[in-house]
């Protein structure tokens, strides 16, 4: 099995996983992973937050935000385990099916979650 | 009897290549190698952090103490250590993205190339824009 014909399509998306991370995640990680915890501003109420991710744009916005990123990780860190662990020809398909498998069952899992919460 | 070439190692249906024996430790050779691997680890904590973020929607789903349950999560010691590492990790993610981004998109006005500087300029203005409707939104 080749995977040159969709090479250009695993590109893309890391490409653009990587900008949307890039431009989006750090502000994100300050916020909920230090900024609230540790009290620097105050954290949005349960309800606040909780009705601004029904609204169809953040549903949008955050499966973007999780889909696209998956794939980053899955197209950077397939490369990156070849380059560390020096992974010649046998090891690298089963690697690379694991590495997108698991990016697209966190999309699937993203697309169940913001379709259907409520 | 003398010299004799042996040909077992050879496959008939092609070539084999010799291939420099190389430590695990090969990229703590040179700083160049280890900013490269340290670059291509960023994205462990960007796949950690999407990750995370799909357990706190789903946790906003179950109501208001599955809610509560997962923030408080955030506050142990071992979750604020990973969100210092995961942020650093993250801000060194985005600075190397930023700067490979002029060497990927050329940007064509009139006669000439516009320079590197001025594309990364650019995103690195959209960062904060970016950045600063988060915490617009967050904060409202």
């Amino acid at each position: 099995m080749s995977t040159k014909g969709i090479t250009p399509l695993l590109w893309f998306l890391f490409g653009a996983g990587g900008m949307v991370s890039a431009l989006f995640f750090p502000v994100h990680i300050f916020l909920v992973g230090l900024a609230f915890p540790l009290g620097w501003f105050e954290a949005p109420s349960y309800e606040a937050l909780h009705s601004l991710v029904l609204h169809p744009i953040t549903r949008l916005y955050l499966f973007v935000f999780i889909f696209l990123p998956l794939f980053h990780w899955a197209h950077r860190f397939r490369y990156t385990l070849y380059d560390l662990f020096q992974i010649q020809h046998g090891l690298q398909m089963p690697i690379a099916v694991l590495c997108y498998g698991a990016a697209l069952v966190g999309t699937l899992m993203a697309a169940y979650t913001l379709f259907t919460i409520t | 009897m003398g010299f004799e070439v042996s040909t077992s190692q050879v496959p008939l249906d092609g070539l084999k290549f010799y291939r420099r024996p190389m430590s695990f430790w090969w990229w703590l050779e040179r700083r160049a190698y280890f900013n490269f691997i340290l670059r291509e680890l960023t994205c462990v904590f960007v796949g950690a952090f999407a990750v995370l973020t799909l357990m706190q929607i789903r946790s906003l789903g179950r109501g208001p103490e599955a809610y509560a349950a997962f923030i408080a999560q955030l506050s142990t010691p071992v979750f604020l250590i990973f969100s210092v590492v995961t942020f650093l990790s993250v801000c060194y993610h985005t600075v190397t993205f930023l700067q490979a981004v002029p060497s990927i998109v050329v940007v064509r006005l009139r006669e000439g190339r516009v320079s590197d500087r001025v594309v990364a300029g650019v995103h690195y203005a959209l960062w904060l824009v970016a950045s600063l409707a988060v915490v617009f939104v967050f904060l409202r």
